[in-house]
């Protein structure tokens, strides 16, 4: 097969799939709302998403976790909608409803017929500026994010690595806290932290609201008008920037938890999209990323877990859309009779091999090829489409970014991605964790036979 | 974690399509069966390759039908597994295999470019046709799926799951889990994948589902080619039938986890169900609606006790689980589920408030056409009707079907299928064996 003839019908893709029904129409309120419409007319469905400019790395100590201790009590009413009017109307009205707290955002989304659209524009204008904070919808729903605590986190043991991981290489970006908050903040939120937070940063000028779906631009606007324009705008104060100060040599920790296999969990500090000096540097990391995980023919997958047959499972992954700089990771799991230290030699062979050699040819041409399909791929779901929005816009990129994407990984090359490497994938950026299994005892008993063990 | 997934899909399943999507259907010359849609506005399609070879059909090797779906793109043909996963990645194409209880399915993703979509269609046409099954690949993806099941006893959800299915099934083919035991996949060997192959990788057990933007002459054409090296071959026989349990049971597992983890249920419902509506509708109102559930205000809204709190029914063909779960922290699982199981009974007892069953239609029809507004979505759904043979106008009879539910018949379906007396409880976690 013609390698060149493939990847030339896939360039030409962007031009076979880009229209007018892929544009994007922005409009700003006169209190500082930004509202971004995208049509996508191939189903009957309209996605409404509210941004908000606040996450955990916008918290201080003491209340970590309180951005997402808010998004829970976004639900719990305001004078005109008592706790549980919001989602039940949202339900009878045939929505799927939720809403995510990330490090640099927080996120209420609903998923309606597109004639429902104004059900979600009244409920979600209602809670920017109305919640109302009880005591004891606290005292309930404190528990329930507890219980969330310990299902996502307590009772997952790569999870808590996870977790001692950044609070050990970072010394003070707020991305060293997890967004669900350390166990004694969330125990101490009281209602008056809560109030603070919400006036703080629950205003139409540190939001964003995005639609995609089966509707007109003009008329989205219109309706935003007629629920938002009301709303009053805040003083936003800016956000301290707490710089993470440089990390000058290895950091390493082992971490001894119940579990059954080793891992290790490795991270370089690199720059994001938002703060690298060079935008191209950002790009390249991501296709670095893709040349060690981009596929079951990307050099993990086929080096270290067929080929040598060092690891079970193995990934390394690179978000550009932080708002403050990142870190380019990587982990595995060893296969029985290898140690995490064999382990950690293999991954980082892979990262001297990609300062020492350009990349192949072949490599670069197939991930642009994905890249370029995923580019369609993605459009197949409009609440995607939504979050990549959302997301650039909220960490401070623009959703212009968006469109951008694809052109600047086609621009990448080789000598960049070695560049990146010798410059970011170095021993004094590198933090490294080790999950050390301890035993972990269990038993049966009941009224029927154990199961498998 | 296999309940979680399979709840979902339920759910992704449960719903409807508006009017646009027209499934034509036709059978091949082989005997496969073909679901086909035509849908336009990105040059793209889904297609699947479904066979009735889950893990079900493991016999007493546990494990087969999951350790056969993943050898299939490590090595077929001439390619081994770095040439097969170029051939898919230099063109973006997308390749997926796995299995459920019922199935062994194989994806593929692809753009409709013909230079890219032939190469990838060729290559997914091998791996159909002539997987290896080399003994070097099967030892190392044996290996992987062994450690994957060491793994799997970390976690008090996946240890809830195993119990909670023998305790349902005992015997059934629906009793273990679907990627094995370290005891059953230690013994399997290249020869008994290959033998597990032969028998249910057949054309006459294959459905074929293509979603996207290729006109019938070329589905057809795909279809054909697809299959076009497998042998007719036969179905196999039909599962037995699920024998429910004679009594209720209550077992628990001491894990040292911060919450513990809590499933109740019973054989539930089995896909061409008569009371499926009924069953569907009412669950919905019980604990399948998400935020506005009774379970989810009883244990959560109400007492803070979980994070999450739902129940499912899990048609397949046969009685899939009916499962209601939670996870809370050790010293308060108890109390949980006692509000679970009063809920729960409560229910059964008293039916649903025609204001709940008017807010549940609202909202199961009311979000008719989102609940596959996706390709991907769309093709799953039509995966589902093509294999379980549901109506071709499964999509449009449902919510005329979902409307037709009554408080009766919803009151009268449970009792009759969710016998409180024989309900199987697992706990899994630190609440000590003194609490029971």
């Amino acid at each position: 097969m013609n390698k060149r003839l493939l990847i030339a019908a896939l360039l030409c893709l962007p031009v076979f799939t880009s229209s007018a029904e892929t544009k994007v129409s922005e409009q700003i309120l006169a209190n500082g709302l930004k509202v971004l419409v995208k049509e996508d007319h191939r189903s009957p469905v309209v996605v409404s998403q509210v941004w908000y400019k606040v996450g955990s790395s916008y918290e201080p100590g003491g209340i970590t976790g309180i951005s997402h201790m808010l998004e829970h009590m976004m639900f719990k009413g305001t004078d005109k909608h008592p706790a549980g009017e919001f989602s039940r109307i949202i339900a009878e009205n045939g929505g799927d409803e939720n809403a995510f707290t990330g490090r640099d955002y927080t996120a209420y989304f609903q998923t309606m017929d597109k004639s429902r659209l104004e059900v979600s524009f009244e409920l979600e204008a209602d809670r920017m500026r109305n919640l109302k904070l009880l005591p004891e919808e606290l005292k309930k729903e404190l528990q329930v994010v507890y219980e969330e605590r310990r299902m996502r986190t307590e009772d997952k043991p790569r999870a808590k690595v996870e977790e001692y991981f950044m609070a050990t290489a970072y010394a003070n970006s707020p991305y060293k806290n997890p967004v669900i908050g350390w166990p004694s903040d969330i125990e101490n939120y009281t209602v008056a932290d809560l109030e603070a937070w919400y006036q703080r940063w629950y205003a139409p000028n540190n939001a964003t609201l995005v639609v995609v779906g089966d509707v007109e631009p003009k008329a989205v606007f219109e309706l935003a008008e007629k629920y938002f324009a009301g709303l009053k705008p805040s003083e936003i104060k800016p956000l301290k920037p707490q710089d993470e100060i440089d990390q000058v040599g290895l950091r390493q920790v082992t971490i001894k938890l119940p579990a059954k296999l080793p891992y290790i969990l490795m991270g370089y500090k690199v720059p994001s999209l938002k703060t690298a000096e060079q935008e191209w540097e950002a790009y390249a990391l991501e296709v670095l990323a893709g040349v060690l995980d981009g596929g079951s023919s990307a050099r993990l997958a086929s080096e270290l877990v067929r080929g040598k047959q060092i690891a079970v499972s193995a990934s390394a992954g690179y978000g550009l859309t932080s708002r403050l700089p990142e870190l380019f990771m990587l982990d595995a799991t060893p296969v029985e009779g290898k140690t995490l230290w064999d382990m950690q030699s293999a991954l980082k062979d892979q990262i001297a091999k990609l300062q020492k050699d350009l990349i192949a040819n072949d490599e670069l041409q197939r991930i642009k090829a994905q890249v370029l399909a995923s580019a369609v791929y993605e459009r197949d779901s409009a609440f995607y489409q939504a979050m990549q929005l959302g997301m650039m816009e909220t960490v401070g990129l623009g959703w212009k970014k968006v469109d951008e994407y694809v052109d600047k990984v086609n621009q990448v090359t080789a000598e960049q991605v070695r560049d990146v490497a010798r410059k970011y994938l170095v021993d004094d950026r590198l933090t490294i964790a080790y999950l050390e299994p301890q035993n972990i005892q269990s038993s049966t008993n009941g009224s029927t036979k154990k199961g498998d063990k | 974690m296999r309940i979680h997934l399979l709840a979902f899909l339920f759910l992704v399943f449960s719903q409807s399509v508006w009017s646009a999507a027209k499934i034509e259907h036709w059978q091949t010359a082989q005997g496969s069966r073909v679901y086909y849609v035509h849908t336009e506005g990105l040059p793209m399609v889904d297609i699947q390759v479904v066979f009735d070879a889950g893990s079900a059909r493991d016999g007493a090797q546990f494990g087969v039908s999951a350790l056969t779906s993943a050898l299939l793109d490590t090595g077929a043909g001439a390619w081994n597994a770095d040439q097969i996963a170029q051939r898919f990645e230099s063109v973006g194409a997308l390749f997926g295999s796995g299995i459920s209880n019922d199935t062994a399915w194989v994806s593929l993703r692809t753009l409709t470019d013909k230079a890219l979509f032939d190469k990838a269609l060729e290559t997914l046409q091998t791996l159909l046709a002539k997987p290896a099954f080399n003994e070097a690949d099967f030892q190392r993806e044996k290996n992987r799926t062994l450690a994957g099941l060491k793994q799997r006893e970390e976690e008090p959800d996946e240890l809830a799951s195993i119990a909670f299915h023998r305790a349902l099934y005992g015997d059934h083919p629906y009793g273990h889990p679907a990627a094995g035991l370290i005891e059953t996949v230690s013994k399997l060997t290249a020869e008994d994948l290959r033998r597990f192959y032969q028998r249910y990788y057949v054309a006459a057990n294959a459905v074929v589902v293509i979603v996207g933007d290729l006109k019938r002459e070329q589905a057809e054409q795909t279809a054909t080619a697809l299959l076009s090296g497998l042998p007719a071959g036969e179905k196999p026989a039909p599962l037995p039938e699920v024998v429910m349990p004679q009594k209720a049971s209550r077992q628990h597992i001491e894990f040292p986890s911060k919450q513990t983890h809590v499933l109740v249920g019973l054989p539930g419902s089995y896909r061409k169900d008569p009371d499926y509506f009924s069953l569907y509708v009412g669950n919905h109102i019980l604990g399948g609606s998400g935020l506005v559930s009774k379970l989810f205000k009883e244990v959560r809204e109400k007492r803070g006790l979980a994070y999450s709190a739902s129940s499912s029914f899990s048609p397949m063909l046969r009685k899939g689980p009916f499962t209601v779960g939670l996870q809370s922290r050790n010293d308060q699982a108890l109390e949980a589920l006692a509000v679970l199981n009063k809920t729960l009974e409560d229910f059964i007892a008293q039916g649903p408030t025609e204001a709940e069953l008017t807010a549940a239609k609202k909202n199961i029809t009311g979000g008719f056409a989102l609940r596959f507004d996706t390709n991907k979505e769309l093709a799953s759904y039509v995966a589902m009707i093509g294999f379980y043979e549901l109506p071709l106008d499964y999509l449009d009879t449902f919510q005329q079907n979902v409307e037709q539910v009554t408080v009766a018949s919803i009151t009268d379906a449970f009792k009759r299928r969710v016998d409180p007396q024989l309900l199987q409880t697992i706990t899994v976690g630190a609440a000590g064996k003194s609490k029971q």
